[in-house]
């Protein structure tokens, strides 16, 4: 990345309110992600992180503000929009499609890259066999990627939590992303998956030049990898900045630990 | 064992991507396909061929197209017996409209008509889910079995009320009416079904059949991947009502010759149907023809028994013949509640390792 275009501006969200009903999930909450960084939003529990994410592509549509993607500028997403101007994403709480093998997760991944119509499919010959062996060829790169090769067949149900998570990274990964958005992709993980994790979402940012917007609550594992963060509480951006000025911010601290009202 | 896939290395997607990737697989459904074609036809006789293959092909077609809906594309369906209707209605006013045009594009417009229809009654699946889409689908059933017993345009102004096929040559073979020699009704039958089969088997594994497996299993993470629910949920209605038109066409042209909507397409025939992809197993191909030949063979085999075998008066066998198929049902789903098509899952599962346990 050259700093020219690290400075360039991907997405911009602009003064977003959402709310469900009386409860607050996001009031006011602006800022930008800049091409080729990775950007990481943290907070305490319900902090209204995957609500930011879910404005993001699209899930949830914010009553007031703007986003600004690719330079065009909406008051919201569309889920669709979304995927097709390049933003995937992972979930909390593993999204997968559990009866299918891992290759036809990661295949379902390449959907916005695949349009032959159904008259082909049902000859599967062809354009619809040539596009699905160019797809494929691109899919065995991402599961090569992961180190995933051995469960390629295996129904993603049946697989262990991490691997699970690992998958659900591929799928994203095989749409290409311009926008990368992952949420907690290391909850619940040990070290060792941990780094293994981390590593993949390195490697994905420096090789595929790929922005990452990531929510984790691993501090350690947010300020060693993101270039910059910004911080969530009750709904608000609350600090912003590189992850020595967050550590050191008064707001994020008392956020964190509590603040003692004598 | 001889089944075995280890050791069967594939160089190509193209061949890790073909429909039988393993060899033996190939060999029994070329065998049997074989048989079917080139054996059957040549020793059937007129009980084999309207009391048990007919049916069965036919079920079996009804059941993969329902399958395509329920099993892959996650929305359950109780209008069955009205798209199987829709069909057969269809191909009796078409053949009498075009008696010159080839019966085998007949029954695909039928087929089209009912994958128009089927489309209508899905887009309440855009907005419910469940049971409450089933209950929608119910409405299917009640309101278009009425339409063709009420207007009498359809059953064009029968005084029984009922349709009966007209006789029609396929290439000048009688397929239809008494006239018909078995085998060209198995034949003709054989051959949509084998070709459908393999279309349904195609859509599956591509691109649309992925994305109907995504909304079924996790409706949300398949739209932000782009997948549009829309499209998806209405093309597996569409594919769906084909396969059950084209079934209800065949039903009633090859199978029954004459129908009355009351009787023959009434929401038994849905729930019927709906059993066969149960037992047979949900989202798979081969579960719809094993279920219909659970469903349609077991009972016949029962009866049989009970009346060649032990000197059970018919009517009483009737009665017991219910009874035991709906113990059998029950126990099927205790023991494996994903169907004959997984226990053939894990069987190939085992054989892979046999004899060694692990």
């Amino acid at each position: 990345m050259t700093a020219d275009s690290r400075n360039e501006i991907l997405l911009e969200v602009e003064s977003i309110f959402l709310s469900f009903g009386g409860v607050h999930a996001l009031s006011d909450v602006s800022f930008d992600i800049r091409k080729g960084e990775v950007r990481s939003i943290i907070g305490p529990n319900g902090a209204g992180k995957s609500s930011m994410l879910n404005v993001i592509n699209g899930f949830y549509h914010p009553q007031e503000g703007s986003i600004t993607y690719q330079g065009k500028r909406r008051s919201q997403m569309k889920p669709h929009e979304a995927a097709l101007g390049g933003i995937a994403r992972t979930f909390q709480n593993i999204a997968l499609f559990r009866g299918m093998s891992t290759l036809d997760n990661i295949m379902t991944g390449r959907n916005t890259k695949m349009s032959k119509g159904l008259f082909w499919q049902a000859l599967h010959f062809g354009p619809a066999k040539r596009e699905e062996i160019e797809n494929r060829e691109f899919v065995e790169h991402v599961i090569d990627f992961l180190e995933i090769q051995t469960i390629r067949k295996t129904p993603v149900g049946r697989l262990p939590y991490g691997l699970q998570k690992r998958v659900e990274l591929g799928r994203a990964l095989a749409a290409e992303p311009t926008l990368l958005l992952l949420d907690e992709p290391m909850a619940g993980m040990n070290l060792e998956e941990k780094e293994d994790m981390s590593r993949f979402i390195l490697e994905t940012n420096e090789e595929f030049g790929t922005t990452i917007a990531l929510i984790e609550h691993d501090m350690g594992v947010v300020m060693d990898i993101s270039d910059r963060v910004v911080v969530l509480d009750y709904g608000r951006k609350i600090a912003e900045g590189t992850p020595e000025e967050v550590r050191a911010n008064q707001n994020v601290i008392d956020a964190y630990l509590g603040v003692s009202h004598d | 064992m001889f089944y075995r896939e280890n050791g069967q290395f594939k160089s190509s997607y193209s061949a890790d991507q073909a429909i039988f990737p393993i060899a033996q697989d190939r060999v029994f459904v070329i065998g049997i396909l074989l048989v079917a074609f080139c054996v059957v036809p040549f020793v059937i006789n007129e009980y084999w061929a309207n009391a048990i293959l007919i049916p069965l092909l036919v079920y079996a077609l009804a059941g993969l197209g329902l399958n395509i809906l329920t099993g892959y594309c996650g929305q359950v369906s109780l209008g069955t017996g009205a798209f199987m209707a829709v069909g057969a209605y269809a191909s009796f006013k078409l053949v009498g409209f075009f008696p010159e045009v080839n019966y085998l594009i007949l029954i695909f417009v039928s087929g089209l008509v009912t994958a128009a229809v089927g489309v209508v009654f899905g887009l309440p699946s855009l907005r419910i889910k469940g049971f409450y889409l089933a209950v929608a689908t119910l409405a299917a059933q009640f309101f278009l079995i009425w339409l063709f017993n009420k207007v009498g345009w359809f059953y064009d102004h029968s005084p029984t009320g009922m349709i009966t096929v007209r006789p029609i040559d396929f290439f000048g073979v009688r397929v239809t009416g008494p006239e018909a020699t078995p085998a060209a009704k198995y034949l003709f039958t054989l051959a949509i079904i084998a070709t459908l089969t393999l279309t349904a088997k195609n859509i599956v594994r591509g691109r649309v059949g992925r994305s109907w497996m995504a909304i079924r299993d996790m409706d949300i993470a398949a739209e932000l991947i782009g997948i549009k629910p829309l499209q998806a949920k209405l093309s597996a209605f569409a594919v769906s009502s084909f396969y059950i038109g084209v079934a209800g066409a065949l039903y009633f042209g090859v199978y029954l010759g004459s129908a009355e909507p009351l009787e023959a397409f009434d929401i038994n025939q849905s729930f019927y149907v709906l059993f066969i992809i149960i037992i047979g197993g949900l989202g798979s191909i081969l579960g719809a023809f094993l279920g219909a030949a659970f469903i349609v063979l077991l009972p016949i085999l029962m009866k049989n028994l009970m009346v060649g075998g032990f000197g059970v008066a018919s009517g009483t066998a009737g009665h017991v013949e219910i009874l035991l198929l709906g113990a059998l049902i029950i126990f099927f789903l205790i023991v494996e509640p994903h169907g004959l098509a997984r226990l053939w899952q894990i069987t190939k599962e085992k054989l892979r390792l046999w004899p060694f346990p692990h």
